[in-house]
């Protein structure tokens, strides 16, 4: 097999593993995080095998380097400890029921969009375009084709900032 | 398999000279600078049968007693995280090594040899992505120790991390922008010539054309390095010693070292990027390789190139270090919302400014 085979398998086993680590450990709430952690980390040793390096960056910087550090720090901040969560109510019978539906229903719609997406042959190994998946090649298409969607978020971003300031400073006053 | 070896062998040598190498010397280098500014002898007291070497022996009796000292883990702590937390803050630190150029690229026998262990196109967005994790090993120590004093290093250090980390990338967009590429060796051979500024010719160094970039940058890596005058989580008159107070023995080795880790890391980093990397002022490598080539041969001549441009990095780095030790001893602590507004309200609007200012001068001098 090749070395990018065996880390790819090596990545996503770990990726799979993790994510559903931070499911089980639904009352450790920072063991949970530090498995959600990993999950992302090993994302983007995914991306970085798909040639994606900018992308890879950005998911550990911004994934693993900031939201997960911010949900730690408020975990920490209200010192969260296991008996916090009280005892897990068993939940009813029905519930659990539409639960396992709706997670086939989910499981069955992601399956379907991928067989249509990939071929069922193997793709032909195409040599990528120079400098495929760089900040230089994301870069240009972000700064021409999608400006605007790039202008939009960025606005989008600016006025939930400007909002979430106006709700901490009413507090403070 | 001639490439794995040729990486391995690349790696092998970063991580002897900066890490195995440097750290310990580093321990010794901060006793001396901290005895010299304070008039004191320094360490000078360890020795092998009566020889000193003016105190060179003590990182080896450092590391001694903490080997032998007993690994105490409190009572009510998160026994796993606790254990794992000092191997989380220092893999970061050595991980950067990866993509740092101690060399530039030359010509060996019919091929090309770069020396860095992993020459990536995207090298400078791989070590922001890498420092931004190092923020684990101290929230995880403060959070698994079951202790007060450590929660509370750990808080501090989350919040101070995060907020540096944002303005460390924004320092560099400038350095982006005029160097055109994020990649070190790149950037080692763009600044391996000279800059005319109004007829004085100056190394076409980093510093010399990104000044207030250079000084956002160090003030922010200083910040995420977390030791004086940064050094909130740890603060030893107000929090014992922050998130790693209840750590003994070598675990407690463990952070210390990857601070000194991240000391070298920063001053390989500056090298590269603002102080020239490997390259002599002043004469290019094809005039050394010309000049010494002309007596010895092409190929010794290339060699001789080689070692002198490690040799140069290192001595760079040295003086990097040198300058962190002098800016540890000379400044005393920030207060906490001292170091928050620095961040916030000086560092990120200068360092938008600078971006600016360097989109303005390159478009005015034509140069994009």
């Amino acid at each position: 097999m090749e070395v990018s085979a065996l880390l790819f398998y090596a990545f996503a086993s770990l990726a799979l593993i993790s994510a559903v680590a931070m499911v089980a450990f639904v009352r450790h709430a920072v063991a949970g995080v530090l498995s959600l952690t990993v999950t992302m980390v090993s994302l983007a040793g995914i991306f970085v095998l798909l040639e994606a390096h900018l992308v890879a960056a950005i998911q550990i910087m911004v994934y693993a380097g900031a939201i997960l550090v911010l949900i730690l720090f408020v975990i920490m901040l209200l010192n969260l400890r296991e008996d916090d969560f009280g005892r897990v109510r068993p939940g009813r019978a029905t519930l659990k029921l539409a639960g396992s539906v709706l997670a086939v229903c989910a499981f069955a719609l992601l399956v379907q969009q991928l067989r249509d997406v990939m071929p069922a042959q193997g793709p032909a190994a195409e040599a990528l375009p120079a400098g495929f998946g760089g900040y230089r090649a994301m870069g240009i298409a972000l700064y021409t084709d999608y400006v605007v969607p790039v202008e939009t978020v960025g606005l989008l971003l600016l006025a939930a900032i400007v909002g979430a300031v106006i709700l901490a400073k009413r507090r403070i006053d | 398999m001639l490439f794995f070896l040729v990486v391995l062998a690349k790696a092998l040598f970063i991580l002897a000279v900066g890490v195995a190498a440097l750290a310990p010397i580093i321990t010794w280098i901060e006793r001396k600078q901290s005895a010299v500014m304070q008039d004191r002898i320094g360490a000078n007291r360890a020795d092998i049968g009566g020889v000193t070497v003016i105190g060179l022996f003590h990182p080896i009796a450092d590391v001694l007693k903490l080997l032998t000292k007993e690994d105490v883990v409190p009572r009510g702590a998160n026994r796993a995280l606790h254990m794992m937390a000092p191997v989380i803050s220092a893999v970061p630190a050595i991980a950067a090594f990866a993509v740092i150029p101690f060399g530039g690229v030359y010509e060996l026998a019919g091929g090309d040899l770069t020396l860095v262990a992993s020459d990536a196109d995207w090298g400078l967005l791989y070590i922001l992505a890498i420092g931004s994790l190092a923020t684990y090993g101290g929230v995880i120590a403060g959070w698994s120790s079951n202790s007060n004093w450590a929660l509370l290093g750990g808080m501090r250090c989350t919040a101070q991390m995060i907020s540096y980390e944002v303005t460390m990338g924004l320092s560099l967009v400038g350095v982006f922008m005029v160097f055109g590429t994020l990649k070190l060796t790149d950037m080692g051979v763009a600044q391996d010539s000279i800059l005319w500024i109004f007829g004085v010719p100056l190394p076409n160094w980093g510093i010399f054309l990104q000044p207030l970039g250079f000084l956002l940058f160090l003030t922010c890596v200083m910040a995420e390095n977390k030791r004086p005058p940064f050094d909130l989580p740890e603060a030893e008159s107000e929090l014992v010693a922050g998130y790693f107070t209840e750590y003994s023995g070598m675990r407690f080795g463990l952070f210390y070292m990857s601070e000194f880790i991240e000391v070298i890391v920063i001053s390989a980093l500056v090298t590269a990027i603002f102080l020239g990397g490997w390259s002599i002022p002043y004469l290019p490598t094809e005039v050394i390789i010309g000049t010494v080539g002309g007596w010895f041969g092409e190929g010794a001549g290339t060699i001789i190139c080689m070692l002198l441009h490690v040799a140069t990095f290192f001595l760079k780095v040295l003086f990097m270090i040198w300058v962190q030790m002098l800016i540890r001893w000379s400044f005393p602590r920030f207060r906490y919302d001292q170091v928050m507004s620095l961040c916030w309200k000086g560092i990120l609007p200068l360092s938008i400014a600078n971006i600016f200012a360097t989109a303005l001068v390159m478009l005015l001098r034509g140069s994009v």
